[in-house]
């Protein structure tokens, strides 16, 4: 071990040294702990492993967990864990009180079908419990077919690939994610290898067991922030605060976003864009660097196909064309695209906000062809293409699905992104089917597994209860009672946290060999996600699930390693193989050629993929649906631009509201606003007021209430919310006050022309102060 | 045992205001929500030039704060330092800390 310095302000960090590491017959790269995975230490247990959920997030990072008398007393960031260095945001440090949490579930319980909505949860035994399931799914795949049975998963974590594989070796083709229009990350991964044939994520050295010591690294010259607040939530397995950690390395930074958050404030260029006008920002800057010539001729001439199209696309969107669209001045869209240009290696820290927006396709292609015309693909410090044990995006166990199964799989008929691009069916197509249940294709029964969907990724409540309302036989999989599953469910099974069970980190990102260890036995009756899913699959397809125990499939899944679970467990961390620049080596296409795994072998800046499912093969921009500009008669009703999902430090979607020192951190809802537009409208900090808009064109309205926060520096034609909030504290048969809390509320269903990519993060709304009694 | 005063050194250039240190300290000392032993606060933000922002963190210590002596004693980090994501803050003698805020700038010296 040495000790790495930077600057000598700042808190060193032991990273490893490269003689210290061992290497298995696989070339999987570890070091050799001097403590065991789990050892004693003044009175108390300690557990070393990985965190996950949940409660949980994208990442997994390196953690001890600290036990007594079979309770947590803390968690602590692992000093030895290469990947956060011993670092932990609060949620993970305050993890303990969700574990001990009084509100937690503890046992399988019931519910009578008419009193769905009411408090009225009977005790039952875990054996009655799954028998209910899989008898009641049984007969609905008899009587109606198994599509008759769906899926949901919430958010994209180590659980969901469990998930996936119950869907389809139950034998339903509808498995999917409960956001709408699958907004987060799946339609950038969709869009990213419609162009580049793979995704890509920053490079931040986390491939190495030595990180920034590694000296094949560079550190980006340029970290472009995109449309996401990596140092307070973030996804795609990079943890927030290696842009902090590049930063102190000498990387400039270049900030996207309509507020000023910390890393605005402290970028070289920040630019406010009007959300949702991302593509034309992107465009503007493609055509400033083509104008001046700057952009990387030789990553273009070698690499990239249908430059010329899309230099004539980005002919047509001058900085000062632009200007009008995105609301950001043309000399800093000038400015932007010159940093860019010149600054080599740059990486691409792309968020969520690209997904969320019905032509997020086009928007998140506009951004990734920056970075290809700039050849900032598969070099040390740009994007690369990380190392995968399981390729869990795209969900796992696809091989149990018969291809007449397939075939049914909603919205595969409407939507050719769906056939041929995703392996999820559509949940917007779905709520439609749920609510008009034809007489060919019923929909009868739901597994809910790591979703709360009328608090948090679901919009329109109206229109969620009355699809999930009309099934008969609603089963959920949770931590907590929530107000979804307090508002249609029948059963509902409890679940550990993750230091009550076993469990592999393989996740988003740059996977490594990695496990989480049960440190504390299950609170009550809680069982894992992974052991309940693995129960019911085998009883219905036990070929699907040959495996006695989870941790006999974790080993599966960990073949790649060389190892089974105990070995990976006892070398954690280790490292898979990397190696930069594999487009020039043949190691991109599954055919051994150079290049990248596209139609024409190159990155396609025109993409055939996308021209052959009769989309624009240029990242044309189109105005989203619900903005000033397309909506301008709405617009004079509700003047303000509404972006939703900002994220913060202490909650993860719609988790931890339990939790006493997270909650205090952040008590409740905000609506953030420039303080100008505060004073026009008579709105002091802290005052309650109703956000209101259009939901989309269902020609209804919705509200929800938030407090007022004040956020220099935002433009005061845009409003910004958090999301993801019930009162766990209030009354279950209100749905824990949920209806006028959720702000997604203002958002539709509607299914758009790709149906990828939903307006979560630019609609209409107007706001007034909430009056007394309200 | 090295008997010098210790002293919290901050790098306010780089606090991102993730409230790591506040939990951790709170978690490890069995605080209630609203006692601290280090405590963050925010200046600003406000622009004094065009683009160009004051928006700053500032952890800083409370009485209910004992620099962890019996994580120190351990060979450990405070809390607070360990978990730090932005590593800004750094635990020194007292003296070291001054040598190297008088060397540098942009810091934030602390003592018990």
């Amino acid at each position: 071990m040495k000790e790495s310095f930077v600057q000598e302000t700042l808190q060193p960090r032991v990273v490893v040294e490269g003689n210290d590491l061992l290497r298995n017959d696989r070339g999987m790269v570890y070091f050799e702990h001097e403590l065991p995975w789990e050892y004693e230490e003044d009175g108390c247990k300690v557990t070393r492993g990985s965190a996950w959920s949940a409660p949980g997030c994208h990442l997994g990072c390196g953690v001890l967990i600290y036990s007594k008398d079979s309770k947590v007393v803390r968690v602590e960031g692992d000093p030895e864990n290469p990947y956060n260095q011993g670092r932990l945001c609060p949620r993970c440090v305050a993890v303990n009180e969700i574990v001990n949490n009084d509100k937690r579930l503890r046992y399988p319980m019931k519910r009578a079908h008419e009193d769905r909505g009411k408090d009225r949860w009977e005790r039952i035994s875990w054996d009655e419990a799954l028998d209910t399931v899989e008898q009641r799914f049984n007969e609905y795949k008899e009587k109606y077919g198994a599509e008759s049975v769906v899926f949901l998963q919430g958010t994209g974590r180590d659980i969901a690939a469990y998930i996936s594989r119950l869907a389809w070796s139950f034998g339903s083709p509808n498995y999917t994610f409960s956001l709408s229009n699958v907004a987060c990350f799946g339609p950038r991964i969709f869009a990213a290898t419609m162009t580049t044939g793979v995704f890509t994520i920053g490079d931040y050295s986390q491939q190495f067991i030595d990180r920034y010591d590694n000296p094949e690294w560079r550190c980006p010259a340029l970290t472009v922030v995109w449309g996401n607040n990596p140092v307070v939530a973030n996804s795609d397995g990079a943890y927030g605060h290696w842009v902090t950690d590049v930063l102190q390395r000498g990387s400039k930074l270049l900030v996207i976003d309509p507020r000023l958050t910390w890393l605005a404030a402290h970028a070289d260029c920040w630019l406010r864009i009007r959300p949702g006008s991302d593509g034309a920002l992107a465009l503007a800057m493609g055509n400033v660097m083509i104008e001046e010539g700057i952009y990387d001729k030789d990553f273009v001439d070698k690499w990239c196909y249908g430059f010329d199209e899309y230099a004539t696309l980005c002919k047509e969107w001058t900085p000062e064309r632009a200007e009008e669209v995105t609301w950001v001045p043309a000399d800093k869209i000038r400015e932007a695209a010159r940093l860019l240009a010149e600054n080599a290696p740059a990486l691409l820290q792309w968020g969520v906000a690209l997904d969320q927006r019905e032509d997020c396709v086009f928007a998140s292609r506009a951004v990734l062809c920056l970075f290809c015309i700039t050849g900032n693909i598969e070099k040390p410090g740009s994007n690369i293409v990380g190392p995968e044990l399981l390729k869990y995006i795209t969900g796992w166990g696809r091989d149990l699905l018969s291809f007449d199964a397939e075939e049914k799989r909603i919205g595969t008929d409407e939507l050719l992104i769906y056939k041929l691009g995703l392996q999820v069916a559509s949940i917007n197509k779905m709520i439609d089917h749920m609510i008009e249940q034809p007489e060919d294709y019923p929909i009868k029964a739901s597994w809910i597994q790591t979703v709360n969907q009328i608090a948090c990724g679901g919009v329109d409540n109206e229109r969620t209860m009355q699809a999930f309302q009309n099934l008969e036989f609603n089963v959920f999989v949770d931590l907590f009672m929530t107000p979804s599953c307090m508002a249609f469910g029948d059963l509902v099974l409890p679940v550990t946290t993750y230091p009550e069970r076993n469990g592999i980190r393989c996740g988003d990102g740059t996977q490594r060999g990695e496990t989480i260890n049960q440190a504390v036995p299950p609170l009550g009756e809680c069982r894992s996600d992974m052991e309940i899913n693995l129960e019911l699959g085998r009883r219905w397809n036990p070929e699907g699930w040959p495996w006695e125990s989870v941790e006999e499939m974790f080993t599966h899944i960990l073949s790649e390693t060389g190892m089974d679970f105990e070995g990976v467990r006892a070398t954690a961390p280790s490292y898979l193989p990397f190696e930069y620049d594999k487009h020039e080596k043949g190691l991109l296409r599954p055919d051994g050629q150079v290049g990248f795994p596209t139609p024409t072998g190159r990155i396609e800046l025109w993409s055939n993929g996308l021209d052959f499912m009769g989309f624009d093969p240029l990242p044309t921009y189109a105005e989203p649906t619900m903005t000033p500009y397309s909506q301008p008669e709405l617009a004079e009703d509700y003047p303000l631009v509404l972006t939703t999902g900002a994220r913060r430090h202490n909650t993860f979607h719609s988790e931890n509201r339990q939790g006493a020192h997270l909650r205090a951190m952040h008590p409740e809802p905000a609506i953030q606003m420039a303080p100008e537009l505060a004073a026009e409208l008579g709105v002091a900090e802290g005052r309650w007021v109703w956000v209101e808009g259009p939901i989309g064109d269902t020609g209804r309205t919705a509200r929800a209430k938030r407090v007022v926060e004040l956020s220099p520096g935002m433009d005061k034609r845009v409003v910004s919310s958090d999301h993801g909030w019930w009162h766990p504290e209030a009354d279950p048969e209100d749905l824990y006050d949920v209806a006028e809390l959720n702000i997604n509320n203002l958002i539709s269903w509607a299914s758009g022309e790709t149906g990828v990519g939903c307006n979560y993060k630019c609609v209409l709304c107007k706001i007034y102060p909430v009056k007394e009694g309200e | 045992m090295n008997m010098a005063r210790k002293a919290l050194l901050l790098d306010y250039r780089w606090c991102t205001g993730c409230h790591s240190c506040e939990l951790a300290c709170q978690v490890k000392n069995e605080l209630p929500p609203d006692q601290f032993g280090i405590k963050l606060n925010q200046v600003g933000p406000w622009e004094y030039a065009p683009d160009t922002w004051e928006y700053s963190y500032f952890p800083v210590l409370t009485a209910q704060c004992n620099l962890c002596a019996d994580r120190m004693a351990e060979g450990k980090l405070p809390s607070c330092v360990q978990h730090c994501q932005a590593n800004c803050i750094q635990v020194l003698d007292a003296s070291e800390a001054a040598k190297i805020a008088a060397g540098n700038g942009k810091t934030l010296m602390m003592t018990l």
